[in-house]
């Protein structure tokens, strides 16, 4: 099939047809909000943030479900558009706790960024607000619905990706809320923790429970690392504040991964500061660990393994490598009980 | 894996056997979920009612190691109603003429019997998988931990080949493996009886290369495999050892074997982040860096490679594996000096033809490279066996159905079988220390069918005695229709009722894999 | 042989009126005078004119009696069935007949109707295929198998007939799309969840004559390429689902359902799936949603069904009357007939349901074109009490009012849009001075909130909050930007919401706004409700001059406000007052005024 031409705020593009106006767009480098978009799900539609005057519709179009047509003349940014999205801002303010003074999410907020691009500072709706009790029943994150703006995008990750089908909308009309069957607790529900929820909330309503008032997302270095789990190798970041890890989140372009984790990558990352680390090396005198030097503990090593060469031979020794060290390490592993002059060298693969 | 992990989500069919893939490999079972949204079939033998099987078209409930059964049966099918893939077999396979009189013998109404799989199931499963366009095979450790583990392995690819469901996307024959880096641990060579990149040590070309690059006379004696070498602790034969980073006390099938081993050493030296019962028994141990404070590459399931970035720096005086063992080598008299992990890697790459191609700069700009990588210009390899097998032609291999080393009988009445599940791994040195993962799946719950519990006079959470001819251990169980009656499943994450005491260290002859599916065991009530 | 056909309406409206149990005495009287082999009784679908219902029709004789009680059935059968005379007493009377009228062709209600989709209810029994086929039923079923797919979307894209579920999209090109779309498998969806407030157009039509609309949705299942539907009904309907069910065991045995259909190859199969009640299901998408197990909500289009609809199969998906047009326009030489009836944008017949402040309540079929006036006044015989009329709800809850002044306007799509209401799929609601059009769009507006699925933004929590600014108009809380900010909202609503119910739900406000807006502003500015609907924004008030001191008000009022001696003038204690309205009712002397609160009477009520 050959490719649509259209415009998008008076420059020309070209894309494969089925392409959505949202997709168009930021392909030309233009920036259009979203709320409810995840390029991982079915178009939802559901927040209106996105949507765009296209010359000849009735109404605004949703960018993120719209697929572009040919000859398509499309405003991101028309009064029309400012209108209904600053409209929409404040609806979702009317009914949002105005706390971001010390809300987690602060300073990788989408509603923060959109209202401050829309210059809405506080909604002048009056009326009921929601108050709903937060769910902080597992140890891993807390749920406020009362921040939740309905995007739906937690509901579509623990459905159609997860599987777990722990969370639906539940209720009508201005009561619609999302959670568990029957108003249950996250923790009785079929949540699996896998965090994905967590990791694509656009705002403050799933917070991960172990960072909470260790650091602002300005503070925080991401570092890429790979889960130290199971074998599919995701990739994900590591935050980093003074010297600490203080939360996790997955890398969107991870080759193995693409952004998806489980409870153990996603919330299994403390034990690196474990008070139960080994900080010293320990030699055994009369069946007691003693802290020793490097210089001492590797010095007794070399000599106990040159003693049983030279009594028994190499082959006296066996070496056990890795799968949870880096290929460079397990490398030279080898190549050291090689050097020694034996090939008793394995690892756990079998188990 | 001959395929990657993404490409399952476009396979028309999927066979996953001896995978718990929803709780081992939760990301992949994503993929698995995302085919079948797309209208893949899902096939699934387990014993267990596991996540995967309740998403299945086919749940193929076969008793615990009967594998080679059920897969010789599917295959009889496929043969029996010409579903196979002739081309294939013709112009890529030898041996077919003899795996189809093994696989004749294997009526469906004999493997219903022996597996305990309706002969309708059979068919409508061998069906699917063989007329999909694309099938993939996924497994783990359900397939190897047997004593037919070998042979459990070449049925699969028996069977892979047969349809011709190799060399091509979203097929394949897919171990999922159990470690972030145990790909990458075979690859290095951490084998008693390869180099890197499965470089046969005894080859006389191999060894002069590796002599040559390390400067060192080399053995060309195949070494021993730890299951293997558990014994010659006992019978004398190794007299020392060094571990790095593993926990085999709780790991090994028949743990107090494997402790009593570690015992008889007269020199232990364990390189470890924490104090597992392994480093315990150890007469030196090295405080190691964790994962989150060091350089390096990690090789997943797929063959691909990636890198990984120190994010903190290691707690007190503790170092990186790859340093402690340069200045132990140095002090073993190896003139050893790299400037970093990334000239260690560019060493290995030199000698290792499948990472040939690799380099710090190529995997940081591609994100990551899939072997094998040959050379500077490769863009990596997603699925294996294009065209031609490594061999050349796919060999067959008939193999017949072996009963498991250990059965139930009076004394010991249940078939027990171990895993993992989703909240902790392996043996759980680093989940345990995990506080919310700890709190919330703090204990061992042996699954137990209701009928039998009912019979023992257990409910939930009472605390029950599981014992087997090599020990035994106490832990609460949960009644749940997930196993059959006379099959219990117990996890080998929590040292208070380690599993492994309860296991058999009979192993498969070939990979040495013990069978840690199938033992038999008592259960009673404990006070 | 059977001398008389005694019709009863069995339909929901005559069954609470006690059809029921007039249907029993007949049975024990004509059994009784032995009277079984002579006289068939059929339990048929409505006729229509459920304000004076039950209603019995004996043919041949063609005599309509209503308003029946089982106490009149000796009489009936003594004098008409044994004595061949008509019952005067039992036959239609009403102020828009001078003398009792003997049948449809004298009872103005009537006079006016075209009877398209209504053909048969209220003449065959509905349990009974024979009578369906009797009456030419499964004909175009058996022409349309003889045509090509193309041939027969021609037909109906030749007949420009337009959904009647609301949105009025032309039929034949919605099945043309689903022909086209490719898929392995094609549905065939009835939407029959029927939510609007006081409509029952589809509900009567399933009740009445099933078989139409199976038939509709087999010629549907045959233009596309489709093997299998569904109805989606709602469960509140359990007699139209028996009869659906009834009608799909019959035609089966009949060969017009199920495998190679007449011989021609086709096959299909029908599934009834029971609505849970929500509103938004009556959306296409949410609809398809709920059939599908998952929440009714409405996603995204495109895709449209036609492409992408149940479980994501090419689908066409057309309400119950859209469906029993259907054989009337694939019988033979029916297009010609039916291309005759109607306006130029608008063909056919629409079936409106009656209700709210007008005399003859009930289900009436017009030919489009009619004028709304001749649609309130002729047939619906005018407001209820003679009150003067004010305004027509049309369209239900996604629908807008519609004022005297363009009770001239003919009935078609396009001109019910301009006048900022819909067709939508068939209520009239009446209104009369006495209703209040704040009060009656935070209602609708309450309604929709309510039944909002509460997936997207702007209908969630702008409507939510449209309610909140209504809620204090009508409680004397208005502000004066008030009507900006309803409009500002209303607009964005239109402009930016998810699906077809949350784009339209601001049609109530904008269109009393639009004509009543001086209701507003005295709601807001002068804190006064002339309807005599918000309670805190008027007194009632005695006028001297015509009360006659019978004391009825006094007697009547249930927190003793009114005080007066008999054969003097009342006064009700405004602070005592509850605004109940009792008292207005009760006065013969029409002396109970609607007044500003603590003010003279200034509005005759």
């Amino acid at each position: 099939m050959s490719t649509i031409k259209l415009t998008i705020d008076g420059r020309q593009v070209e894309v494969e047809p089925g392409t959505t106006i949202l997709e168009a767009a930021r392909k030309l480098g233009i920036d259009i909000p979203t709320f409810c978009h995840d390029p991982e799900l079915a178009p939802n539609g559901a927040c209106r943030i996105c949507v765009v005057e296209v010359e000849k519709a009735r109404a605004l179009v949703a960018s993120c479900s719209a697929p572009v047509a040919p000859d398509m003349v499309v405003y991101t940014e028309s009064e029309r558009v400012v209108q209904a999205r600053k409209a929409i801002l404040r609806l979702i303010l009317a009914n949002h706790p105005l706390d971001c003074i010390t809300c987690e999410k602060t300073g990788e907020c989408k509603l923060q960024d959109y209202c401050y691009r829309y210059g809405i500072s506080e909604s002048d709706f009056e009326g009921e607000v929601k108050d709903l009790p937060l769910d902080d029943t597992n140890p891993f994150y807390i749920r406020d619905m009362n921040k939740c703006i309905l995007c739906g995008r937690c509901v579509g990750r623990c459905q159609e990706i997860n599987g777990a089908g722990a969370i639906d909308f539940i209720n009508r009309g201005f009561n619609t809320v999302v959670g568990p069957a029957y108003g249950d607790p996250i923790e009785k529900s079929s949540c699996v923790f896998c965090g994905m929820c967590v990791d694509v909330c656009p705002v403050g309503a799933l917070v991960p429970k172990a960072g909470i008032g260790k650091g602002r997302p300005w503070e925080v270095k991401k570092v890429k690392t790979i889960c130290p789990y199971c074998g599919t190798g995701c990739s994900l970041y590591l935050h980093v504040k003074d010297g600490c890890i203080i939360g996790a989140s997955p890398d969107f372009d991870g080759p193995a991964n693409r952004g998806h984790l489980c409870s153990k990558g996603r919330f299994g990352w403390d034990f690196v500061h474990s008070e139960d680390r080994l900080t010293k090396p320990l030699i055994k005198k009369d069946g007691v660990f003693v802290e020793a030097s490097w210089d001492e503990a590797l010095d007794l090593v070399a000599e106990k393994v040159r003693d049983l060469i030279k009594r028994y031979g190499p082959d006296s020794l066996m070496g056990l490598s890795s799968a949870k060290a880096t290929n460079e390490e397990n490398y030279l592993f080898q190549k050291l009980m090689r050097s020694l002059g034996t090939n008793n060298v394995d690892h756990c693969a079998r188990l | 894996m001959t395929n990657s992990i993404g490409e399952i989500a476009d396979a028309k069919a999927i066979f996953i056997i001896g995978s718990n893939t929803s709780e081992t490999h939760p990301v992949i079972s994503y993929r698995v979920r995302e085919a079948v949204r797309k209208g893949a079939v899902l096939i699934v033998a387990d014993p267990r009612v596991t996540e995967m099987a309740k998403l299945a078209d086919y749940h193929l409930r076969l008793r615990p190691g009967t594998d080679v059964a059920l897969l010789n049966g599917l295959m009889h099918i496929i043969i029996a109603e010409d579903l196979l893939d002739v081309d294939f077999i013709e112009k890529r396979t030898e041996g077919f003429e003899k795996l189809k009189e093994k696989v004749a013998e294997y009526t469906p109404e004999r493997v219903a019997e022996i597996t305990g799989v309706a002969v309708s199931d059979l068919r409508a499963a061998a069906r699917a998988y063989a007329t999909a366009e694309n099938a993939a095979i996924l497994y783990t450790m359900g397939i190897t931990q047997h004593t037919t583990g070998t042979d459990n392995v070449l049925s699969v690819a028996n069977l892979a080949m047969l349809t011709g469901n190799v060399g091509k996307p979203s097929s394949g024959v897919n171990p999922l493996r159990g470690q972030n880096n145990v790909q990458g641990a075979c690859d290095m060579g951490g084998l008693p009886n390869v180099f890197t990149g499965y470089q046969r040590v005894g080859d006389p070309q191999v060894q002069e290369k590796f002599a040559q690059a390390w400067g060192v006379p080399l053995s060309d004696k195949p070494g021993l495999t730890v299951t293997k070498a558990m014994n010659a602790i006992h019978e004398g034969k190794i007299k020392g050892m060094l571990i790095m980073g593993e926990n085999l006390v709780l790991s090994e099938a028949n743990a107090n074997h494997a402790a009593e081993a570690l015992e008889k050493l007269e020199f232990l030296v364990v390189q470890d982040i924490f104090m597992t019962e392994t480093a315990a028994y150890a007469d030196v141990v090295l405080p190691a860096a964790a994962y989150a404070e060091k350089l390096g590459t990690y090789t997943n399931t797929e063959r691909r490679v990636q890198l990984s970035y120190p994010a903190v720096p290691p707690p007190g005086e503790a170092r990186p594996d790859w340093e402690i063992l340069v200045d132990l080598a140095n002090r073993l008299g190896f003139n050893w000096s790299y400037s970093g992990p990334e000239a260690i890697f560019n060493e290995m790459a030199s000698l290792t033809p499948s990472y040939a191609g690799m380099s710090y700069q190529r995997l940081a700009e591609n994100r990551s490279l899939q072997w094998p990588c040959p050379d500077k210009d490769h863009p990596g390899t997603p699925y294996l066996h294009v065209g031609k097998f490594s061999r050349g032609l796919g060999q067959f291999t008939p193999v017949d159905y072996k009963p498991p080393a250990e059965l139930p009988d009076e004394e010991y009445p249940f078939v027990l079988s171990t895993g993992r599940h989703l909240f902790h791994y392996h043996t759980g040195t680093m989940t345990r220390r995990s506080a919310p993962l700890e709190q919330h799946r703090p204990e061992e719950l042996v699954e137990i069918h209701p009928e039998d519990a009912a019979r023992l006079g257990l409910e939930e959470g009472d605390r029950a005695r599981i014992s087997s001819r090599r020990g035994e251990v106490v832990a609460k169980v949960t009644l749940t229709e997930r196993v059959k009656p006379g099959h219990v499943f117990m996890t080998f994450h929590y040292r208070e009722a380690a599993a492994n005491l309860l296991t058999n260290d009979a192993f498969c002859p070939v990979a040495t894999t013990p069978e840690l599916k199938v033992c038999a065991v008592n259960v009673e009530k404990a006070d | 042989m059977y001398e008389k056909h005694l019709m009863i309406c069995g339909a929901t409206g005559c069954l609470s009126s006690g059809s029921a149990k007039v249907h029993q005495a007949l049975v024990e009287e004509l059994a009784k005078h032995k009277l079984e082999k002579k006289c068939r009784l059929v339990m048929t679908g409505c006729p229509g004119f459920c304000e004076v219902g039950p209603i019995i029709v004996i043919y041949p004789d063609e005599v309509f009696y209503c308003r029946l009680k089982p106490q009149d059935i000796p009489e009936l059968v003594e004098k008409h069935l044994l004595g061949g005379e008509i019952v005067e007493r039992l036959l239609y009377k009403g102020p828009d007949v001078d003398a009792p009228a003997r049948f449809y062709d004298t009872i103005p209600f009537y006079r006016k109707q075209k009877f398209n989709v209504l053909r048969n209810s209220g003449i065959i029994d509905p349990e009974n295929i024979d009578e369906y086929i009797m009456r030419g039923g499964y004909r175009a079923l058996s022409r349309a198998l003889k045509m090509e797919p193309m041939e027969i979307i021609d037909e109906v894209k030749r007949s420009g007939l337009r959904g009647r579920g609301g949105a009025g999209f032309p039929t034949g090109l919605k099945w043309e799309f689903t022909y086209k779309a490719v898929g392995d498998k094609k549905y065939v969806v009835c939407n029959a969840d029927e939510g609007d407030p006081g409509a029952f157009m589809d509900r009567s039509i399933l009740e009445g004559d099933p078989h139409a609309v199976l038939e509709g949705m087999l010629i549907a299942a045959r233009a596309i390429g489709s093997d299998e539907g569904y109805i989606y009904c709602r469960a509140e309907y359990p007699l139209a689902i028996k009869r659906l069910k009834t009608a799909i065991a019959q035609a089966e045995e009949y060969g017009f359902v199920g495998e190679n259909i007449l011989g021609y190859g086709f096959n299909f199969k029908f599934n009834i799936k029971e609505g849970a009640g929500a509103f938004v299901c009556g959306e296409e998408t949410a609809l398809l949603a709920s059939i599908e197990g998952k929440r009714g909500m409405p996603r995204p289009r495109p895709p449209f069904p036609a492409t992408s609809g149940l479980w994501g199969k090419p689908t066409v998906i057309n309400n119950v009357e859209t469906y029993a047009n259907i054989p009337l326009i694939l019988r033979e030489g029916g297009l010609e007939e039916f291309v005759k009836i109607g306006t130029e944008g608008s063909k056919g017949t629409k079936v409106f349901a009656l209700a709210g402040k007008i005399r003859n309540t009930g289900l009436c079929e017009v030919p489009m074109g009619i004028t709304l006036r001749e649609i309130i006044f002729d047939i619906g015989g005018g407001i209820k009490g003679g009150r003067e009329f004010k305004a027509v709800q049309a369209g239900g809850p996604s629908g807008g009012c519609i004022p005297a002044e363009k009770l001239d306007l003919p009935v078609d799509y396009d001109s019910l849009t301009q006048a900022g209401a819909i067709m939508g799929s068939g209520g009239l609601v009446v209104m009369d001075d006495r209703t209040c059009m704040v009060d009656l769009a935070r209602y609708f507006l309450s309604f929709t909130q309510k039944e909002s699925c509460g997936k997207c933004i702007p209908c969630r929590e702008g409507t939510k909050r449209m309610l909140e600014i209504l809620e204090r108009i009508t409680e004397g809380l208005g502000k004066p930007d008030d009507l900006d900010r309803l409009q500002e909202l209303a607009s964005t609503i239109k402009d930016s919401a998810l699906c077809g119910l949350g784009q339209t739900c601001p049609n109530p406000v904008l269109s009393t706004i639009r004509y009543f807006r001086h209701e507003y502003e005295e709601h807001i500015n002068e804190k006064f409700c002339r309807s005599g609907v918000c309670k805190s924004l008027f007194d009632y008030f005695i006028d001297p001059e015509l009360c006659n001191g019978c004391t009825r008000c006094a007697r009547i009022c249930p927190v003793g406000a009114i005080s007066g001696e008999r054969k003097e003038t009342h006064v009700i204690d405004p602070e005592i007052c509850t605004r109940c309205g009792s008292c207005v009712e009760r006065c013969r002397q029409e002396a109970i005024k609607v007044t500003r609160v603590r003010r003279e009477a200034d509005v005759n009520h």
